[in-house]
């Protein structure tokens, strides 16, 4: 099996206890890899580490077991080529929107003129609709989703190579959270961008991502289920409650989050060889993932999983 | 119609200057006239006038006086105030910025190094809280110069709480910031000077503000000690000279040139604050 794009190996997160005691662990034995230009999604409970591990791929964070390979190369410390949108949005408060853009983009580009930085900001800025003055505005002037498309913009705008996503949407009202996720996704759909990304809503999962993690509660967390989402692209917010495979989808991450992930949690994997249970649904097309020999016989949108359940 | 709050004060204020001078001008005793003099006041020498704290208008008086001709230069000993004034801001402002000069870039380093913060931590406990005055007589000795002692002394007393307020905004960058830094792999002089400078600016001024207060306090000290010019020595010389009317004077232009300095760095930290 060649190695994906991005490869999470046997990653483990150890704090060390109070004295005498054994050391807490967050997670352990984290295994997955995601593919070029793929949006994966990782779902769980607070306290699980999917913060951690988004730390750990950007390289602001330090693993205590195991490793990150991207591109074939170790990851160790941050770099441009992993991009970062933060809950809280991260922008500088004394630049202004642009100049929150430009900088970054200069990082990047060392050696570009002043004005192609500029008109390449410009036009990351346009894509997420802040045009007519309010670039020029700093962070304090703007509302929260003009923030949070400042700071998408200045992630793209570098076109990295993984775009680290720590619940970007999380602060934002419902009916901005809905625009700006329908903007992420055309940006993502015009780009090859492979995409990471931590959220708590189950609905937002299923219209970004064409896979979506499931964490067990902590401590000994894992990466328990990667369900797959193949509803076919582009997707409309409106048009895809009615697709067949929408509800059993949702079911069952909501399952997943209100039962499983406490059923499963604390559990360590005796194994050791912890890879998620992969997990489909669909009427189209073949549902069997290779390994699973009884595909044949599964009927159409039930829950096909490989491995042990 | 209800005036703006700032034409209410400024009304208020003004009659509260109006009743303070009234009841001061009041308060001074009218200097008897030498033929009111009883025969024993005469053979005392009480035909001389008594001092007195003078009236404000003769002090309004004085300051027209001076503030007319600021700048003549009359030997050692009269010399106008514009000069005496320009002597101490001189003073203040060589020492405060040759301290800025190294409590900034020392701030930085302790604000940015834990190991750094630790160690220099006792140094500057100890030296902080000693009166700058109490270096002069060192400073005197090691330098063997008044005027660069004075210098020494505004430098050593301008110093803390810039280096102090420095590493406090250093050290205290948000997180967030840093790793923006870091994410964009800008190097550690890059970082200091786009993302730690302008997040620390604020309190570094705040620093600033203070220091220039402090060096403003100690100079009219210091040059009363060390003589020769400068708006201290001007105090204390005319306290020499028996003309209160002249101190008054000065007092109230060290106060003038106290508020005017403190309102120049009230603006610069307008400039570099920043709304989160």
């Amino acid at each position: 099996m060649p190695t994906p794009f991005l490869s999470v190996q046997g990653l483990s997160k150890r704090f060390p206890g109070p004295k005498g005691s054994d050391p807490l662990t967050v997670f352990e034995n984290v295994n997955l890899g995601i593919e070029k230009g793929e949006f994966v999604c990782i779902i769980g409970h607070s306290g699980c580490g999917k913060s951690t591990i988004l730390n750990i791929l950007a390289g602001l964070d330090e693993p205590t077991d195991g490793a990150v390979i991207m591109n074939g190369k170790e990851v160790s410390g941050p770099s441009l080529d992993r991009g970062i949108v933060f809950q809280n949005y991260s922008l500088l408060p004394w630049l202004s929107a642009l100049k929150n853009v430009t900088f970054a983009v200069q990082a990047r580009h060392r050696n570009w003129t002043k004005k192609q930085v500029h008109d390449h900001s410009v036009k990351y800025l346009e894509m997420v609709g802040l045009t007519g003055g309010a670039e020029l505005r700093k962070p304090s002037q703007l509302s929260g989703g003009m923030r949070q498309r400042v700071s998408i913009a200045r992630a793209f705008a570098i076109q990295p190579e993984l775009l680290l996503l720590d619940e970007p949407f999380g602060a934002l009202d419902a009916l901005t959270r809905g625009s700006i996720q329908d903007e992420l996704i055309r940006i993502w759909a015009g780009s090859d961008q492979t995409v990471f990304m931590i959220t708590h809503d189950v609905d937002e999962a299923i219209l970004l991502a064409d896979r979506i993690l499931l964490m067990t509660n902590g401590p000994y967390a894992r990466v328990a289920e990667s369900v797959q989402v193949d509803i076919e692209r582009p997707r409309v917010r409106a048009d895809i409650i009615h697709h067949p495979d929408y509800y059993d989808i949702r079911n069952h991450l909501v399952e997943f989050l209100a039962k499983r992930s406490r059923e499963l949690a604390g559990k360590r994997d005796e194994d050791g060889v912890s890879e998620p249970n992969v997990i489909r649904f669909g009427l189209n097309g073949p549902v069997a993932n290779k390994s699973n020999k009884g595909a044949g016989e599964t009927p159409a949108r039930a829950r096909v999983v490989n491995g042990a359940d | 119609m209800i005036a703006s709050l700032n034409a209410r004060a400024l009304l208020l204020s003004a009659v509260l200057l109006a009743v303070l001078l009234g009841i001061w001008e009041a308060a001074s005793p009218q200097q008897k006239l030498g033929s009111e003099l009883t025969e024993y006041e005469i053979l005392m020498g009480g035909a001389e006038p008594k001092a007195a704290v003078p009236p404000p208008s003769a002090v309004f008086v004085k300051a027209w006086e001076e503030l007319s001709n600021p700048f003549y230069d009359a030997g050692p000993n009269d010399k106008g105030i514009g000069i005496q004034i320009g002597y101490s801001l001189y003073r203040v402002l060589s020492g405060y910025f040759l301290a800025a000069a190294i409590a900034i870039p020392a701030g930085f380093l302790i604000g940015m190094s834990p190991l750094m913060y630790r160690a220099l931590d006792p140094f500057i406990q100890i030296l902080r809280p000693i009166s700058p005055l109490a270096w002069m007589p060192l400073a005197l000795f090691v330098i063997q110069d008044s005027q660069a002692s004075a210098i020494f002394v505004i430098f050593i007393c301008s110093i803390w709480p810039m280096l102090i307020n420095t590493a406090f905004g250093v050290a205290g960058v948000r997180k967030d910031w840093v790793n923006v830094a870091r994410t964009h792999e800008l190097g550690t002089l890059k970082t200091a000077w786009i993302v730690i400078l302008p997040a620390a600016a604020p309190t570094i001024l705040t620093g600033m503000r203070i220091s220039i207060g402090i060096a403003w306090l100690v100079i009219v000290a210091a040059e009363m000690l060390v003589g020769g010019t400068g708006i201290g020595y001007y105090v204390w010389n005319e306290w020499n000279n028996l003309d209160l009317t002249s101190v008054i004077f000065s007092i109230l232009m060290i106060g003038l040139v106290g508020m005017l300095l403190d309102t120049a760095f009230a603006y610069c930290a307008r400039l570099v604050q920043y709304q989160e």
